[in-house]
């Protein structure tokens, strides 16, 4: 209310000297002096009224309400704090942390003592925290000072990216496991036949040999496996540049991967002639790896059916059909993890490394491809591995790329072999 | 919305005083979790930055404590208003005492022997893990005042009984046969004597939230 007072000067000083000739040309004094003080009165009374500053009826500024607006349907959680306390929580805080968040010390939100460390101050900054809903995840949290004494904080869930690290680790961890389990029983076999070789008789010591080479076999297919991830893992992100006839080159592959014995289950379709840009050796561990899983996993007897078509998409799409027990859906996700097996006693009964698909996957990936594995339980599995087509940039490149992959053979008849078209 | 009280500094002190306890609730989980962590892998380092942290713990708690006393004496609090500062200045308590066991397997890490081919140790995990999910949900009950959460804790406490119990037996069966290990084994006995302490705190701490939120105890049908 107190505005300090700012007399109209020049005003005054006129009314004062008007006031002095009135009384100087013979008007009598006291005249003189009311006309004067009503003069400078009325100065006093008209001073102009400092410009009121009116409250803006449309605020320029954000109400809580915008503010409230803008936030909520952000993909990821927020929290406006002010002083400690969750004055609002958008939709998708809400939802990970509970409707219960709103009005609440935001420690009761958050409470990892980094996050707590990171409320505390008053600056930008951030934590990375364990456990904020389920006890295993990590999210980043970050907060975003507006002023003094209020916040924005963020979350971010980083729980996928430590998964990555925890699978490396894991790995690890399983890899050896693998290893070991057939190295103790090679171990184990062998020491019973140095220590007590009278007590063994000539049909036992032959089982035990049988199963130390079985064991050993699976070892060095673990191993080889190993290493072939590896290879297929470091070289992920070049692609390769050779063309490779897919026809051919699936044919021979299923043909090896099935063996002589079990060839005659083995069936190829091809519709059309398909190049790729690929890696030989790669493109046919593919085919032998899904091939002799189709066989493994397939009922005994049943056909096994390669099929290469053109996808809706134009790529050269290679199925693998089975005719099994099927998968269950819950396993499908995570078929391509290493070392995941849906039924361990039966797959390390077949001679399975565990490793087959997740090198399957790592292929595809190399080759910008895309796979797919659908499954119905009783029925069989499908295996689909979809690669974009090479198209040569004159036609006589064709027969050049052809040759260059067929290396040892230069029978060229797609369909030839065992494997007659089922059509 | 949360139901707002006439006198608005009597929200806020719920408020802080809640905050306090999920303060210390998150300072017990993260000992909890990372004395197993530095057990397993025999990271004396951040034991001691475990056992020295559990300092901030009891301060806590002393500030809960005249807080809880403050609001008491100033405001006198009625019904689910003193359930709530009553429940709150137990559950101070207790959550400390959680952290303290925790304290206690970080100060044990230096003393087992042979770490990497100890075996016993590879039992402890399992065990831990759910120890530490009980204070995790316990925790989160108490944050959003659930019920229903509290009185699964308490019915998850059995398992770890049960997992004390294998893991007692499998020790003394250990320590029969390896004399030598006895002293590294008698104080992974007395880790897994801790956590399953821990578990049994996480119970209390859930029937006091239970308490806090309905103003019943849940049926005590175990014990």
């Amino acid at each position: 209310m107190h505005k300090p007072l700012v007399l109209p000067w020049a005003g005054l000083m006129i009314a004062a000297a008007s006031a002095i000739l009135i009384a100087l040309s013979g008007i009598p004094v006291p005249y003189a002096l009311a006309i004067w003080l009503v003069w400078s009165l009325t100065l006093l009374i008209s001073q102009p009224h400092e410009p009121i500053v009116e409250s803006d009826p449309r605020p320029e500024g954000l109400s809580r309400e915008s503010l409230i607006g803008m936030i909520e349907n952000a993909h990821s959680p927020l929290l406006l704090v002010d002083r400690k306390r969750v004055l609002i929580a958008n939709a998708s805080a809400r939802a990970l942390l509970g409707e219960h968040v709103v009005g609440q010390d935001v420690r009761v939100a958050i409470r990892h003592p980094r996050a707590i460390a990171l409320m505390d101050s008053d600056t930008h900054g951030e934590a990375i925290v364990t456990g904020l809903v389920r006890r295993k995840d990590v999210y980043r949290v970050s907060r975003y000072a507006i002023d003094d004494h209020t916040a924005v904080i963020e979350l971010i869930s980083k729980t996928a990216e430590s998964d990555v690290s925890r699978a490396h680790t894991d790995f690890v961890a399983n890899a050896s496991h693998e290893l070991r389990t057939p190295l103790s029983s090679i171990i184990g076999y062998v020491e019973t036949l140095s220590e007590h070789p009278e007590d063994i008789d000539e049909a036992t010591a032959r089982k035990f040999l049988d199963t130390i080479h079985r064991e050993a076999q699976r070892l060095q297919n673990l191993v080889s496996d190993l290493m072939s991830l590896s290879r297929v893992e470091a070289e992920k992100h070049d692609r390769p540049d050779a063309p490779v006839d897919l026809n051919h080159l699936v044919e021979r592959a299923a043909r090896e991967g099935a063996g002589a014995n079990r060839s005659e289950r083995v069936t190829f379709e091809a519709e059309g002639q398909f190049e790729v840009l690929g890696d030989t050796q790669q493109l046919e561990q593919l085919v032998r790896n899904l091939v002799d899983n189709a066989l493994k996993y397939g009922r005994p007897d049943s056909p096994v059916v390669l099929r290469l078509t053109e996808s809706a998409l134009g790529e050269a799409k290679l199925e693998v059909v089975d005719q099994g027990e099927g998968i269950e859906p819950e396993h499908l996700p995570h078929l391509t993890r290493r070392f995941y097996r849906t039924d361990p006693g039966r797959s390390r009964m077949s001679g399975g490394t565990g490793l087959g698909l997740a090198i399957v996957k790592h292929i595809v990936e190399r080759h910008h491809g895309r796979l797919d594995i659908e499954s119905e339980v009783g029925q069989g599995t499908t295996v689909t591995v979809r690669i974009p087509q090479y198209h040569a940039p004159g036609a006589t490149e064709d027969t050049q790329a052809a040759e260059e992959t067929s290396s040892d053979r230069v029978t060229q008849v797609p369909q030839s072999g065992e494997a007659p078209p089922a059509t | 919305m949360i139901s707002e009280h006439t006198v608005k500094a009597f929200d806020e002190d719920i408020t802080r005083l809640r905050g306090l306890i999920t303060e210390m609730g998150g300072l017990a989980e993260t000992a909890l979790e990372g004395a197993l962590d530095a057990l397993i892998r025999g990271d004396e380092v951040l034991a001691e930055r475990i056992v020295a942290d559990d300092r901030k713990l009891d301060t806590l708690e002393i500030e809960v404590d005249r807080l809880a006393v403050k609001i008491i004496a100033l405001r006198a609090p009625m019904a689910d208003d003193l359930r709530e500062v009553i429940a709150a200045l137990k559950i101070a308590g207790v959550v400390e005492r959680i952290g303290d066991y925790a304290k206690n397997i970080a100060k044990r890490v230096g003393q087992i022997e042979g770490r990497t081919r100890f075996e016993p140790l590879t039992l402890l995990p399992a065990m831990a893990d759910l120890a530490a999910e009980m204070v995790h949900d316990v925790l989160t009950a108490y944050a959003a005042r659930d019920p229903a959460l509290a009185r699964e804790v308490i019915a998850s406490d059995k398992k770890v009984d049960a997992f004390y119990n294998s893991i007692f037996r499998n020790l003394v069966s250990h320590m029969v046969e390896n004399p030598a290990t006895i002293s590294s084994a008698a104080q992974l006995l007395f880790v897994a004597r801790n956590i399953e302490r821990i578990g049994d705190h996480a119970t209390n701490v859930a029937e006091m939230v239970y308490f806090a939120a309905t103003g019943s105890y849940p049926l005590d049908d175990d014990s």
